[in-house]
């Protein structure tokens, strides 16, 4: 069965490859490369696969999983300007790929346990553009 | 690792099909076989697979942007579907073979190094339809 519980956190960014000139970092990222950034409100959805426990009726603890999510995730990025203040930004160019491969890595060490598993990170960075990452490429 | 895309497209179209009487076809088809046609504000989903490049993109936005504005926006937005798009003449404009049309249209010659995985589209809200790309 899977269980998907959603998050939002507000956040600026800036993509641009610090190695490369402000004319190649227009061609390949347009208005997402403005020096000074830009924000987004994030809207993440986190699907966990499991089987009800059969004594509670859950796959996961919806608090507990409210609870990570804030710690790792809503805590540290919200109202936060991502190239700045959240690591590994500061060295990684957070597009939407990237933030949802970093928030995985933060996720799926403590979600995953005996039959229950992270099975996918969805991150919508507008309603129009959102990216789907399951632990693999 | 999947990027998944909207866009919007506005357009009229009627279903009718000739293999069946005017009555069949109305019954069968009910306000969407009304003689004049009626439109739709169409979202269309469009989902590439790969892995990042070293943008950290599989895809850039304005390269599929460019794309889809070209091969499908540019095309099917504002027109009659049942008149205006070649594909459709003599096809019955449902969903689905709007579906089957916007997916044969990007895939063909698909330039990207990411693969098209998926086209999805919303005729309304409620009818939704979508393709897995093979």
């Amino acid at each position: 069965m899977l269980l998907t519980r959603k998050a939002e956190f507000s956040a600026s960014h800036v993509c641009a490859n610090p190695a490369w000139t402000e004319e190649r970092n227009h061609a390949v990222y347009g208005a997402n490369a403005n020096p000074n950034g830009h924000g987004h409100n994030y809207v993440l959805e986190v699907t966990i696969e499991g089987e009800p426990d059969a004594v509670t009726g859950m796959v996961f603890d919806l608090r507990e999983l409210k609870e990570i999510l804030n710690q790792e995730v809503v805590e540290p990025m919200d109202h936060r300007f991502l190239n700045r203040e959240v690591q590994p930004f500061d060295r990684v160019v957070p597009t939407t790929e990237n933030v949802a491969m970093e928030i995985w890595r933060r996720l799926t060490g403590r979600i995953s346990r005996d039959g229950v598993k992270l099975r996918n990170v969805r991150l919508y960075e507008t309603g129009d553009l959102f990216v789907d990452y399951g632990g693999a490429l | 690792m999947k990027l998944t895309r909207r866009y919007r497209f506005s357009a009229s179209h009627r279903l009718d099909t000739p293999a069946l009487s005017a009555e069949q076809n109305s019954k069968l088809y009910g306000k969407c076989n009304n003689p004049y046609g009626h439109g739709h504000d169409y979202v269309l989903d469009v989902t590439v697979a790969g892995s990042p490049d070293e943008s950290g993109q599989i895809v850039g936005r304005e390269t599929l942007d460019t794309l889809v504005k070209e091969r499908v926006l540019a095309r099917f937005d504002h027109r009659n579907l049942n008149t205006d798009i070649a594909e459709l003449t003599g096809v019955v404009a449902t969903t689905e073979n709007l579906a089957v049309t916007i997916e044969k249209t990007l895939a063909d010659g698909w330039p990207l190094r990411a693969r098209l995985d998926r086209v999805r589209i919303s005729e309304t809200e409620r009818n939704i339809f979508e393709l897995r790309v093979k």
